[in-house]
């Protein structure tokens, strides 16, 4: 019997590879330092914002360059829900998904009437206006912020490191969660239709996929994720004002060349590109708005020359794949060949 | 009277942002290509006026005639040694790299210049005003800077409906593989498309300079109201995009009268209620 598989040797090593590595990031509060567990709870959300941007640009073929407003969003909303509302602040960055799902519908509504590089600045038009209106907030310390109080975060947990742990293993488990509800995606029928759509929009339309309500249903599920992860960056901050929840540099710029660095329209690519791109920056920090400037050309050459990123590059030298998400025809029973 | 010379300002405003839209407009026509770096290019167009204002100790309008061959070579060069490698069917690397050059711009100039903010004296005339009507008054530059929008925007009418240049804009724009066997060479076409949105740009940013302070990271606002005063007119249409720039400019300058907050926010308001109900623009080309 024939039937159709998803792994290859490669992602079954890749797969085991991951899990050691992920059971070493669990038990990383009993091996590391402060300074390691925040440096690897903010790669862990960058590695999240990459994997729902790729999905968003790199398969549904949404070029958003207004994320920010998604982050911003669930970053206002742990605030407005932790000092009006006397919510727990863990329980709000959970509400903050569906909420920023709901509120992606009627943006969406707007911003679809734009097609291609339009619709990105469309995007970017939306963050800004949330950006105003977050400034306009005064209890919310309009447009200088607001830290959030001590009551709360002490009612968080009794000690700083409890908390520390507690935020760590969140971001953690809400970036394991994010991954692997993308790749769950990939590999149902709705992904089968995202991979066509990213590699040709037209004949996918033509064979009868949805093209435009899949692309709605990717952007409100990258909404959801999206708003959580800035709930969750700014319960890290613990300080949040209009001009660093919508950073259009932090949240998107950032994000952008680190899923291109890392090889977009892959899952992996991301995970790459956040490591790539760490390492620059713990070596690079300290010549300022240089470094920047820098990242900016290294993601121009890398788009203009390779453009399937660092682990395009691998995935075709070596045929691998990190994890199990093409689909291959297994013809007979056992002694079918790949490909 | 206060407000019909608050609608006054915005018009007059609104000849800016159509000279900010105006390039970007013809980019969008001739290659379907989107600056994301647009913005940047503005104030660095402004930066370089700065630098000749002060070395050559001359007034910024004057120095327009080193701004603006300098802005047309470096897009011309853009054009052709970067942008012309991204042209495709896919959206991205346009997108990309474009947008990879705005951060390029708006660090390097930060490095340059540093992160204080500038401004270009005009001299004498930036406080000359006349009266139109009792109570009402027009200073001398704005008015300037509405006139040369206005002859901008003629300018590029008459340009793509009279000039060979201009036919080979429009056949590109139609059809690039036959523009190409007709012995068109697109590149060269795109490269001077480039340039001369690049050339205008030279002039929005030098008025920009003159209005207002200016830093390094002013450049994404900028292209943000470009871009709602080309949507806002309609695509493809270049009156159409002067209309747009002074409905968004009068949006801003209603909005900032209520409430300072607001000046921004209802310029953002008008593009995205207009998105809603006229997705195709007030102006739109009949599209073919």
């Amino acid at each position: 019997m024939s039937r159709v598989e998803h792994a290859t040797r490669s992602s079954r090593v890749g797969v085991v590879v991951i899990a050691v590595a992920v059971a070493g990031l669990a038990l990383a509060p009993f091996w590391g330092d402060r300074q390691t567990l925040r440096l690897l709870a903010e790669m862990f959300t960058f590695v999240a914002l990459a994997s729902l941007w790729n999905l968003l640009a790199g398969y549904a073929g949404l070029v958003s360059v207004g994320q920010q407003a998604f982050v911003g969003f669930g970053g206002y909303l742990l605030f407005a829900l932790a000092i009006l509302w006397d919510v727990h602040p863990i329980a709000a960055v959970f509400i903050a998904g569906p909420i920023g799902a709901l509120l992606a519908v009627p943006v969406a509504a707007l911003i679809f009437r734009l097609r291609g590089a339009y619709f990105a600045i469309g995007t970017w038009v939306v963050a800004e206006v949330f950006r105003l209106l977050a400034s306009q907030i005064s209890v919310l310390g309009g447009g200088s912020g607001i830290s959030l109080p001590a009551s709360v975060v002490i009612a968080m947990a009794p000690t700083r490191q409890m908390r520390e742990f507690e935020t760590y293993w969140l971001a953690l488990a809400l970036t394991i969660a994010i991954f692997s509800a993308i790749i769950a995606l990939l590999r149902s029928r709705h992904g089968l239709a995202l991979t066509a759509i990213r590699d040709n929009e037209l004949t996918a339309q033509s064979n009868g996929i949805d093209v435009a309500r899949i692309k709605l249903i990717v952007y409100v599920l990258t909404a959801f994720g999206t708003s959580m992860i800035g709930a969750l960056i700014f319960l890290q901050k613990l300080r949040i004002s209009p001009d660093t929840a919508f950073s259009v540099n932090d949240w998107t710029a950032f994000v952008i060349f680190i899923t291109v660095i890392g090889g977009i329209g892959r899952v992996e690519g991301p995970v790459i590109g956040t490591i790539v791109f760490f390492v620059l920056r713990q070596m690079l920090a300290d010549l300022g708005s240089l470094y920047l400037l820098m990242m900016g050309a290294v993601a121009i050459i890398v788009m203009l020359w390779a453009p399937k990123g660092v682990w395009g590059l691998i995935a075709e030298r070596f045929g691998w794949q990190a994890l199990p998400l093409q689909r291959h025809l297994v013809l007979g029973k056992e002694t079918g060949g790949k490909s | 009277m206060q407000w019909f010379n608050v609608i006054l300002q915005g018009v007059l405003i609104g000849g800016l942002y159509a000279m900010f839209a105006a390039g970007l407009s013809l980019i969008f026509g001739v290659m379907r290509l989107v600056n994301i770096a647009h913005g940047d290019l503005i104030v660095l167009a402004a930066y370089i006026s700065l630098m000749v204002v002060q070395s050559l100790d001359v007034d910024p309008l004057t120095s327009l005639v080193f701004v603006v061959p300098a802005m047309a070579a470096i897009g011309y060069l853009l054009q052709r040694g970067l942008l012309n490698r991204t042209l495709g069917d896919d959206l991205l690397p346009p997108l990309l790299v474009t947008f990879g050059l705005s951060i390029i711009i708006q660090n390097g100039l930060l490095e340059l210049f540093t992160a204080d903010s500038r401004r270009l004296q005009a001299g004498p005339i930036e406080v000359e005003t006349f009266q139109l009507a009792p109570g009402v008054w027009i200073g001398a530059l704005p008015l300037i800077q509405f006139a040369v929008a206005v002859a901008v925007i003629a300018g590029f009418q008459g340009l793509f409906y009279r000039t060979a240049l201009g036919r080979a804009f429009r056949a590109t724009s139609d059809d690039q593989p036959v523009a190409q066997l007709m012995g068109l060479d697109t590149r060269h076409v795109f490269a001077m498309a480039m340039a001369l949105s690049l050339a205008v740009i030279a002039i929005a940013g030098v008025f920009l300079a003159v209005r207002t302070n200016f830093d390094p990271a002013i450049g994404p606002a900028r292209l943000i109201f470009g871009f709602e005063a080309v949507i806002i007119g309609g695509l493809g249409s270049m009156w159409g995009t002067l209309a747009g720039g002074i409905i968004l400019g009068v949006a801003q300058a209603v909005g900032a009268q209520v409430d300072p907050g607001w000046q921004l926010l209802a310029g953002h308001l008008v593009f995205l209620a207009i998105l809603a109900v006229r997705p195709q623009g007030l102006f739109p080309k009949v599209s073919g």
